[in-house]
């Protein structure tokens, strides 16, 4: 064996479509797509230009539809072949079960582990801690909010104070047998002013699963600094979706930045 | 030359479309069952696995999948571990400070990595020997890994076997862990190729066509 990096893997960039009743929604602005809505398309469309990994995120409110998310996700999982994390109202093991059979890899929970923090041993003793990804929707505490660390774990997008500790959350859903964090910043989330570090930093240095940073992507700038503070993946949406870069473009800053990236050699 | 017909072993551990459809890609016929007879005597077998390994080696015996890997073996026909699908190929894993025998195919133990970060989940590079078949033409590509635990030492004495030796690749996350095994009849990979993009395509490729 020859002598390697101390770390060689590589940083992971990550795009994130919402899908509602089956389409992509928030403004899609490709050329050269035949349907901007098509969360197949799309993902066929980041898979070509390097995404590492991709998130489907299912804003449907109504549980009707959870077929609806299933056949979306059966459809990506016949023609992608990277990995697919899918969250948005999961509240049970068989809601988890349904979508890894869908073709998922992983399934991200974020309200219905909060209301009922036993859903993540459960779903971990039963799939693997691989495929539990706790997502984490955190603000800096406003006024007649305080925590210990100072940010809030919200609900609603964000809406709704839980006055929950991020951090401890964090501690506590990765000690309940959550493999990664996805830790969204509800402050940096839509400024496109870049990630929120400190709140990185505060998750990076009490977990040691894998944590992906969301939120503030607005220029190929704003990515190095997130993994600086020890973000293991990016992850952006809108940014992808108006075609303001590529991932490609992302990875090459980051390379070029010294951090390791998978580069597309075809 | 038929199409050469691939059966994935169903004994109860999640996602197997993908690795289902990725080997459909790449040219094969793929039946996904626990039928005994046809896992035997299928052209090859994948054996795939997530999770726990106890909790895998459990699922494998309920459909007698160790005697269908002894015996697809001992006749010479191909068989794909993946993740702890190659795991359990292993003598021995060590989860949380208790031991559960597995399959035996190499002497050895799987054990949780030691790294600042796990699971290891992401793209990572590995190191293969020349003489490698599944990664000619991929050396310097990356392969996508979800693990916490891993096999750190190769124990096979390689002077006393009668066969050629196995070719082993490495990869590092913390400490060295083996990341591919090349052994004859028995291939099997610590990553995901099913889930590794173009690169991972075109190792299962290589298997495929080297089934002909």
């Amino acid at each position: 064996m020859g002598t390697t990096a101390a770390v060689s893997l590589a940083i992971r960039v990550i795009p994130c479509l919402d899908v509602d009743d089956g389409r992509v929604v928030k403004g899609i602005n490709f050329t050269g797509l035949r349907d901007a809505g098509d969360p197949v398309e799309l993902a066929a469309r980041y898979d070509a230009e390097g995404a590492d990994e991709l998130v489907f995120l299912d804003i449907t409110a109504s549980s009707g539809d959870r077929k609806t998310m299933l056949d979306v996700v059966r459809r990506t999982a016949d023609c992608i072949f990277i990995p697919l994390t899918v969250g948005g109202g999961v509240r049970s093991p068989d809601d988890f079960n349904q979508l890894l059979r869908a073709g998922a890899d992983k399934v991200s929970l974020n309200t219905a582990a909060i209301a009922d923090p036993n859903l993540l041993s459960q779903a971990a003793e039963r799939f693997g801690a691989q495929c539990v990804v706790l997502s984490i929707d955190a603000r800096r505490c406003p006024p007649g909010v305080s925590t210990e660390s100072g940010f809030e774990v919200t609900t609603h997008g964000g809406r709704r104070s839980t006055g929950i500790d991020a951090i401890s959350w964090a501690i506590e859903g990765t000690k309940r047998g959550a493999g990664e964090i996805l830790l969204n910043s509800m402050d940096a989330d839509g400024t496109k002013t870049g990630f929120d570090l400190q709140l990185i930093e505060g998750v990076r240095s009490v977990v040691q699963v894998p944590v992906i940073a969301s939120g503030g992507a607005g220029a190929l700038t704003d990515f190095a600094p997130a993994v600086n503070a020890g973000a293991d993946a990016v992850l952006a949406a809108s940014v992808f979706h108006f075609g303001e870069f590529t991932v490609a473009q992302v990875k090459q800053t980051l390379n070029e930045a010294g951090i390791p990236v998978r580069l597309m050699t075809h | 030359m038929s199409i050469r017909e691939i059966v994935i072993l169903d004994y109860g551990s999640g996602n197997l479309r993908s690795a289902q459809r990725a080997l459909e890609r790449v040219g094969a016929t793929v039946t996904v069952t626990s039928d005994f007879d046809t896992a035997v005597n299928a052209d090859a077998l994948v054996v795939p696995g997530v999770g726990a390994f106890a909790a895998c080696m459990r699922g494998i015996l309920e459909v007698q999948g160790d005697q269908i890997i002894d015996r697809r073996i001992s006749g010479g026909r191909p068989v794909l571990g993946i993740c702890v699908g190659m795991q359990v190929l292993f003598a021995r894993g060590d989860e949380h400070g208790t031991e559960v025998a597995g399959l035996g195919q190499w002497p050895g133990m799987v054990e949780q990595l030691e790294a600042p970060i796990l699971p290891h989940m992401g793209w990572d590079t590995v190191r293969a020997p020349a003489s490698s078949k599944i990664f000619d033409g991929l050396a310097d590509e990356r392969f996508y890994f979800v693990h916490s635990f891993g096999v750190t030492k190769w124990q096979l004495n390689e002077n006393t076997l009668d066969r050629q030796p196995p070719v082993v690749t490495w990869c590092t996350h913390g400490t060295d862990f083996v990341a591919a095994v090349e052994d004859g009849p028995l291939v099997a990979t610590q990553f995901h190729p099913e889930k590794s993009g173009d690169a991972g395509l075109a190792l299962l490729q290589s298997w495929v066509r080297s089934l002909y």
